[in-house]
């Protein structure tokens, strides 16, 4: 597909979402798709730093968190409006993705190595906001209840439907520009061949601290969609190792590196786990165990997620595996 | 145009480049030569920054480039291309090319066409759609060339282009670098091919076990007893078994 195509399928996929509202009458049925399009956010985030960039994180809860707790802290504890605290959250997230992106590109950290630094980033965030005072500590933080659309809380699902759609569909817009501009051309080289990517002049550590502060800046928008759509935070929440899996799960099973892939994989993930509710129950942990068996399966099977599947039907050529290209990267 | 000055590196106990003193001229094209594991490649890697010296200097342009790292060192207009090819591989031939036109050209489709334009120019025009990574060994070596043109470079650092090239593919690829020197692009190259080295360079400098044992027209140089000396063991050897094979 060329890019104009891309960009025509986008519109066109999101002009559909835009039509739920108006078909879909019940409420809890409107909180699967808004839960879908929150974690192809999240996914899509992720995806512009591990998809396109190589640089795979296992912390973006990192982002997420501080995303989330911006805007809570920034009301609970200052009275400002949720709506500036979303910009506020955007570029809070942004910023610690510069924090961590220059901690360890200005020292080459690669593969494995980046991704653990990434966890225990995380981790340090979860064990900070678990002990400081003005996040809540331990106990979290309560958003009052005051519903209206200036205080960004809907008294309706649909309202918070169109902020997640506003949202995310400007993350696909922005990655179907990566796909289409020369940071994005720079990026992918690096992540296929630092090595060579630089003896073409290209600037890797720019190239990577763009992508993981534009990729910390949409992560920090979900946290920020989060901590307004439930309305209580806590470390676990915000900070916890369930959003980082979340983040990189989707866009694995989507397809790494795709501008649909985080689509495809949001919506898989989120009628797997309705499935998994209807039949088995809300048993704690449950969805946790099936994220993990699913990532086997698609890491060991579809390595290239199901975009990758798509595109390998449709032309009838073999997948190859990404596992492979990757290999001697890290 | 480049002056390397008394450049010294070593890998733990290899010396692989002994106060390595040499000039490039601006224009035409210079060739680097030595047996196996002389320390071209590891020369190569130290002027364009992805190696950091020990000791010496490398002036560019009358700049001091010495400790630059290579995105500076490309941005200044010289560009090198890896003997063991470097592929984006996953990436179409023509999106490998745009990387390099990219250097220059920020907008996505005038870099698209910049590249397209330079596959027709090395030979890759019939398969600019084509994954980088399934490219012939013959392939992988021009696209190596290609991305450094596209780049628009001064200078241009060859790492044995026609390494692994059969003689009517090395016969094609001759004529492309001589087009990149008359377009005024001055040309540093490593090669074994000494049919290549007689044909295209203007000047020579040997290298062996690190340091610089001749220089000169590649005519004079080859008939040098030191260079002579320097490739024997090797030369000698594989004259022998020949001569071996043949009364067998
Ligand atoms: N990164 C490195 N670490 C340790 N030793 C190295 C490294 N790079 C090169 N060497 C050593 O330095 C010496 C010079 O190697 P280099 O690759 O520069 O030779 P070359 O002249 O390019 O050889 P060839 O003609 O085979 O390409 C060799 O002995 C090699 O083993
Ligand atoms: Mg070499």
């Amino acid at each position: 597909m060329n890019q104009a195509n891309k960009l025509l399928m986008l519109i066109v996929v999101f002009g559909l979402i835009a039509l739920a509202p108006m078909l879909i009458t019940q409420e809890s049925l409107l909180n699967i798709v808004i839960m879908t399009l929150y974690a192809a956010l999240l996914g899509q985030a992720w995806n512009i730093l591990g998809g396109y960039g190589g640089q795979v994180s296992f912390g973006h809860a990192a982002y997420f968190g501080t995303g989330a707790y911006a805007v809570a802290v920034l009301q609970v504890q200052f009275g400002i409006n949720p709506w500036l605290g979303l910009v506020v959250g955007g570029f809070a997230a942004a910023a610690v993705g510069a924090f961590i992106g220059f901690c360890t590109f200005r020292y080459g950290l690669r593969g494995s190595y980046f991704a653990l630094v990434t966890l225990a980033f995380a981790e340090v965030l979860r064990i900070l906001s678990n002990s400081v005072d003005f996040t809540g500590a331990g106990v979290g933080l309560l958003i009052p209840l005051e519903r209206s659309a200036a205080n960004f809380q809907f008294a309706s699902k649909e309202g918070f439907f169109w902020v997640i759609w506003a949202m995310t569909f400007a993350a696909f817009l922005t990655v179907w520009k990566i796909g289409n501009s020369r940071f994005g051309a720079q990026l992918m080289a690096v992540r296929d061949n630092e090595d060579a990517a630089r003896a073409l002049g290209v600037d890797a550590f720019r190239v990577k601290m763009g992508a993981i502060m534009l990729s910390g800046f949409f992560a920090g928008l979900a946290g920020v969609f989060y901590a307004q759509y439930f309305l209580y935070l806590d470390p676990h929440i915000a900070y916890g190792a369930a959003i980082s899996v979340e983040s990189l799960l989707v866009p694995i099973i989507g397809g790494m590196g795709t501008l649909f892939g985080p689509l495809l994989g949001a919506a898989f993930l989120h009628g797997l786990s309705e499935l998994s509710r209807a039949v088995i129950g809300d048993a704690p942990g449950i969805s946790l165990v099936l994220y993990g068996v699913l990532l086997v399966v698609m890491v060991l099977f579809v390595p290239r997620g199901l975009a990758g599947l798509a595109s390998h039907l449709r032309s009838g050529k073999p997948a190859e595996s990404r596992v492979e290209e990757g290999k001697g990267h890290a | 145009m480049l002056e390397i000055n008394a450049l010294c590196k070593s890998f733990g106990g290899v010396q692989a480049s002994q106060s390595v003193t040499m000039t490039v001229p601006q224009g035409g094209i210079t060739s680097l030569i030595g047996p196996n594991g002389a320390g071209k490649t590891t020369l190569f890697a130290l002027i364009t920054g992805f190696h950091t010296p020990d000791s010496g200097s490398v002036r560019f342009l009358g700049q001091d480039i010495t400790c630059l790292p290579p995105e500076a060192i490309a941005t200044r207009g010289m560009i090198r291309t890896f003997q063991t090819v470097q592929p984006f591989a996953g990436q179409t031939v023509r999106e490998n090319i745009a990387v390099g036109a990219h250097l220059k050209i920020r907008g996505r489709t005038e870099a698209l066409a910049k590249a397209e334009d330079v596959a027709r120019q090395v030979g890759l025009g019939d398969r600019l759609d084509m994954d980088a990574g399934s490219l012939t060994v013959a392939g992988r070596k021009r696209l190596e060339v290609a991305r450094a043109l596209a780049t628009d470079p001064k200078m241009i650092l060859f790492d044995e282009v026609l390494a692994g090239l059969n003689p009517s593919e090395i016969r094609d690829v001759i004529p492309v670098i001589n087009t990149i020197r008359d377009a005024g692009v001055t040309i540093l190259l490593i090669e074994h091919v000494m049919q290549a080295v007689m044909s295209l360079s203007d000047y020579t400098w040997v290298l062996n076990q690190g340091a610089i044992i001749a220089e000169g027209p590649p005519r004079e140089v080859v008939s040098d007893p030191h260079v002579i000396e320097a490739y024997l063991g090797k030369g000698m050897a594989e004259r022998i078994a020949k001569r071996e094979a043949a009364s067998a």
